[in-house]
């Protein structure tokens, strides 16, 4: 896009580029000041002023058990989900991208459409009481397959169109060596779509870390309930916001995911180009 | 590439020693059976956890179930009522208008225009600028609901907000005299690093000869977009297009940050249903909704199968 | 993997064999009317469990701690010396009261859930209705209506635990609405710092002193949907109920009535005027601001409940802490429209509300539950919750009288409000009712007037009552 050499119009533009870089980054970056401001003030409001400093509200924080165990709760429900989401999507995004099945695309399609009926409000109590039929509530397993099914039906479609991209020739030449279809899968298929795989975990794992009415609904158990529902705890009984507290929760709440995030992008290159070449 | 919607085309790479596995992709001979065993656990979570409610869901809209009260105890069947009371609602049809709103402004033209402008520009930016504004993207794509919604109205707070200080607009109040255009932005805000991430991708894909050979013909920068990478960039489009409608058509998010406030100028629907169905009670009429928006949904994606289609041909 | 494909799969099956009944049916649920009370009322190992919508740290904390604190090691040891081991838990939780009721509702129509709810009595008669609860004396027996605790209990408050004349759980704490109003302004404006006006004439021509004042929002009288239950509670109820109307009478909801006008009259003039700030009213958060701005000393008078005093404007722990609260903050009972023209021709009114312990009427212990129920609700343990938490005017009379000596305003309400208190009705219609009844305000503040106001309120409630015909005419 920019020429090595600089001639007064590719200096302009060059220009040009970077204070419209510099917009969008400060467009994202602004709403997240406060993040940074209110949980170290010991007044904090809405709005984002110099703190008059505090790490009071963290040692309140730390204090208080049920919030500490939920982050661990979340990352639990967070990684279990994750997990089974990831396997499964790419289990079948494999064979339906390999095996032509009529339909596939409507039928996946639909049950995307599905899976907006069922993290709606209004399914709650049908999920509520298919789970006490099967003897899930307060089960960790429970959400997790709960969540699952929501997001399998999205993370299958984002798969699919993964693998179908990917070129057929190392498979073939894996088949010609002998290798069975899963140990194809895992050694060959895996690896070229890490970074899909990755950024599907990512947004497993986000999906999961953010939902408040699923594990809420479906424990009862206050021990057992994510960061999500703790999140909400911080209210005064007439439903004000404490939000000495509550943007002090936020940033160890948001701590996890980014960190995740951090370390995913390194690691394995948190988006969808890399190892295709044709 | 592969269609998404129907097999590819090209010669089967013929196995003949396993019938079913003829298909033309099927490069590591995994046959029909072994893929629908493959298939099998992600469709068994799905069945069980996800068709099965969601079919009960749909069944309440034809009751006039509630959570509570004498209808709890014993709802009755009420046929196509609830449908038609939605439809013939002011407040289902001003939900439904700014629903539509909602969608086409902050996912259609905000995080598909943007997010395609990013991963454009930021091709070729140095790695650092790549890098930071990527992340900065991310960022408000991963971090929890919740906390977005708090640092959305500490940002557009009437008397402290920093959005106030910024544009020195002291006193204005953005929640409630410009509540859907906060939406909007705020939605493209949120959800542009999916399609970002998802251009990104599609454009290291693109063969790099191809846009030398339009550089060298001296096309403009609009012109190689044009001509040349959204031809290639069509299937990822429409995957794009339709999963960030449907989220965005049942994002949540806009009753943390509102709650449909002021006098229901940014009641979405899925806030218009949560009103109806939670604090309302009214549990069947809010699954009536449901399968109202699914049906407008698929309406949505046929809309969009055509539009790319013609534009194929 | 074929072989073990079949495991999942015939569960699956099972699965659904099991709940499609549930599904075609989706009601059922509730309590079983024929459970003897007197079950398992020998046992001598004894597990009960609490919930309530309190959590340590949280919402509600010191609620928490009385129970896990106070409730559950003292009862335990009592009941250890009766030679009963009992193991008593505590499900808090810490969320909006609708999704707390929700939780709750979701429990007892699969009859599981704790033993001990903490619910709101407003919730009383739509889950009786549900059949979700049953009155007291059907779960444990006649000794329900005995017990010497209910004599300390004033009527009104009894009837916010009651359904159709049953009693359903213990009553637990109660509060008053009442005017606030900042001296210090009214000084400023030339008024009295000690105010009690007898009539809405008489507010607002404070209030219009008041709006001479700069930067000053000379009234806050809660409207809109977005502050919820707090415009009905705070707002309109209390405004009709000095027009002589309740919202509910004689198994009718309130129509368009000529009371309903007047009380939305009042609102046009106060926004018309500019004498409330119509943007606070309509903003998701603008309770929480009208509280911050009241607290900065901008705000004249503010329609509130003790709940603002104790909780928000509190030096100590409010949200919006006044460090001057006792010197600057004035508090007056709401009056009637005119002298003599409130409910039940009073010259003064308002509106109270209390949570209630329920027993679970699936409960495999009722007679300890009773019993753990009948302790927590004694004098001795309504006087510890008070000293740990700010509950404020408790149920029973006899801890008020001790321990609320201290606290002016409690004090006065307890005295002065409770005698000539409102409740509202806790049936299912109610919820829909109170947002038609926002929305009118709404309407308002948007420029309608009363009449198309009162219209479009009509129609609502006509739909939330099921017809016309439980809907008033006048």
């Amino acid at each position: 896009m920019m020429p090595p050499v600089f001639t007064p119009a590719a200096f302009v533009r060059r220009i040009g580029f970077y204070v419209l870089v510099g917009l969008v980054a400060a467009f994202f970056a602004i709403p997240l000041l406060w993040l940074l401001t209110a949980p170290f003030d010991t007044t904090p409001a809405y709005g984002v002023q110099v703190p008059d400093f505090t790490l009071g509200n963290f040692r309140t924080l730390l204090a208080n058990e049920q919030a500490m165990i939920s982050l661990g709760e979340s990352v639990i429900l967070a990684l279990g989900s994750m997990a089974v989401t990831v396997g499964g999507a790419a289990l079948a995004a494999y064979a339906l991208s390999r095996v032509a099945v009529p339909g596939r695309g409507a039928l996946l399609y639909l049950l995307l459409l599905l899976s907006s009926v069922v993290t709606g409000t209004t399914a709650m109590v049908p999920i509520f009481l298919l789970m006490f039929e099967a003897g899930l509530i307060d089960s960790r397993a429970g959400v997790v397959l709960v969540m699952t099914g929501g997001l399998l039906p999205a993370a299958i479609f984002i798969l699919k169109d993964f693998m179908d991209a990917t070129p057929r020739s190392y498979e073939e030449s894996a088949r010609v060596f002998g290798a069975r279809p899963l140990q194809i899968l895992w050694h060959v298929v895996v690896p070229i779509t890490r970074p899909g795989l990755a950024t599907i975990a990512v947004w497993a794992t986000v999906q999961v870390w953010g939902n408040f009415l699923v594990p809420f609904i479906l424990f009862t158990d206050p021990a057992k309930q994510p960061a999500a529902v703790i999140m909400h705890t911080f209210y005064t009984e007439g439903g004000q916001p404490k939000l000495a507290l509550i943007s002090a929760f936020s940033l160890l709440y948001s701590a996890p995911v980014v960190a995740m995030y951090v370390f995913v992008s390194r690691r394995y290159g948190f988006r969808f180009h890399g190892g295709i070449k044709r | 590439m592969a269609q998404p919607t129907s097999p590819p085309a090209e010669p089967a790479v013929a196995d003949e020693a396993a019938p079913g596995r003829t298909d033309g992709s099927d490069a590591a001979g995994l046959g029909r059976l072994r893929a629908a065993l493959f298939v099998t656990p992600a469709l068994l979570i799905i069945g069980v956890f996800l068709v099965f409610p969601a079919l009960w869901t749909l069944y309440l809209g034809v009751t006039d179930y509630r959570l509570t009260g004498i209808a709890a105890a014993r709802p009755s069947f009420v046929g196509f009522a609830n449908y038609v009371r939605a439809l013939t609602d002011p407040l289902f049809h001003n939900a439904l208008w700014l629903t539509l709103l909602f969608v086409f402004g902050s996912a259609i033209i905000g995080q598909t225009v943007l997010g395609f402008g990013l991963a454009w520009t930021l091709r070729s930016a140095p790695r650092w600028v790549r890098g930071t504004v990527e992340s900065l993207v991310l960022l408000a794509w991963i971090l929890p609901g919740v906390v977005v919604a708090f640092l959305w109205i500490a940002l557009l707070d009437s008397d402290r907000g920093t959005l106030n200080a910024l544009l020195g607009t002291a006193g204005h109040a953005w929640l409630v005299d410009n509540p859907m255009t906060v939406l909007i932005v705020f939605n493209t805000w949120r959800g542009t690093a999916f399609s970002m991430m998802l251009f990104a991708a599609a454009l290291a894909a693109l063969p790099p000869s191809q846009l030398e050979t339009a550089r060298l013909a001296g096309a403009s920068g609009w012109q190689t977009v044009r001509d040349v990478v959204l031809p290639h960039l069509r299937r990822h489009l429409l995957t794009n297009t339709l999963l960030i409608s449907l989220w965005t058509f049942n994002d949540f998010t806009p009753y943390l940050i509102t709650a449909g406030n002021p006098d229901h100028r940014s009641e979405v629907l899925p806030v218009y249903i949560y009103l109806t169905a939670i604090p309302g009670g009214q549990l069947g009429f809010g699954s009536a909704i449901s399968l109202l928006m699914l049906v407008i949904n698929l309406a949505l994606a046929f809309f969009y199968l055509r539009l790319l289609r013609e534009r194929r041909s | 993997m074929r072989h073990r494909l079949r495991s999942p799969l015939t569960g699956m099956f099972a699965l659904a064999a099991l709940v499609l009944p549930l599904a075609a049916g989706c009601g059922g649920g509730g309590a079983g009317p024929g459970l003897d009370p007197n079950r398992n009322a020998d046992a001598t190992d004894v597990t009960l469990r609490i919930a309530a919508n309190a959590v340590a740290g949280g919402k509600n904390a010191t609620g928490a701690q009385w129970i896990n604190e106070y409730v559950i090691p003292t009862f335990t040891q009592r009941m250890k010396a009766k030679g009963v081991n009992v193991k008593v838990t505590f499900e808090g939780a810490g969320v909006e009261d609708e999704q707390y009721k929700t939780k709750r509702a979701l429990d007892l129509k699969t009859r599981s859930g704790a033993d001990l709810m903490n619910l709101d009595g407003i919730w009383t008669g739509e889950f009786a209705q549900a059949g979700y609860l049953l009155p007291l004396e059907q779960v444990v027996g006649e000794k329900a209506n005995s017990w010497d605790g209910w004599s300390q209990i004033p009527g009104p408050i009894q009837g916010n635990s009651s359904f159709n004349g049953k009693r359903y759980g213990l009553p637990w704490g109660t509060d008053g609405r009442v005017i606030f109003y900042n001296k210090e302004l009214f000084t400023k404006a030339g008024l009295p710092a000690t105010w009690q006006p007898k009539s809405w004439d008489d507010i607002l021509a404070a209030v219009r002193e008041l709006k001479k004042l700069p930067g000053v929002t000379p009234v806050q009288l809660n409207a809109g949907t977005a502050m919820g239950e707090a415009t009905t509670m705070q707002g309109v109820l209390p405004m009709l109920a000095g027009t002589g109307r309740d919202v509910y009478a004689n198994g009718k909801w309130m129509g368009a009535s000529p009371q309903l006008n007047e009380v939305l009259g009042l609102y046009k003039t106060i926004f018309d005027e500019g004498l409330g700030d119509k943007e606070v009213q309509l903003q998701a958060k603008g309770r929480d601001k009208s509280f911050a701005e009241f607290a900065e000393d901008k705000v004249g008078i503010l329609f509130e409940g003790d709940y603002f005093w104790r909780s928000v404007i509190n030096p100590d722990e409010g949200i919006a802490p006044m460090e001057d609260r006792d010197a600057t903050v004035g508090y007056a009972l709401i009056p009637a429209a005119r002298p003599g023209s409130g409910v039940r021709g009073q010259d003064h009114v308002s509106y109270s509300g209390g949570a209630t312990w329920m027993i679970n009427p699936n409960t495999e212990y009722p007679q300890q539950a009773w019993e753990l129920l009948t302790f927590m609700g004694s004098a001795e343990a309504v006087r510890k919750a008070n000293e740990l938490t700010s509950i404020g005017i408790t149920q029973r009379t006899d801890v008020n009288e001790q321990v609320l000596a201290d606290d002016p305003l409690l004090k006065m309400i307890s005295e002065q409000v409770l005698p000539i208190t409102s409740t509202r009705p806790s049936l299912a219609a109610y919820t829909e009712v109170s947002v038609a009844l926002q929305q009118a305000t709404a309407d308002i503040v948007s420029g309608r007037s009363p009449q198309q106001a009162a219209q479009t309120y009509k129609a609502s409630v006509e739909r939330a009552a099921g017809g016309a015909a439980n809907v008033s005419t006048g």
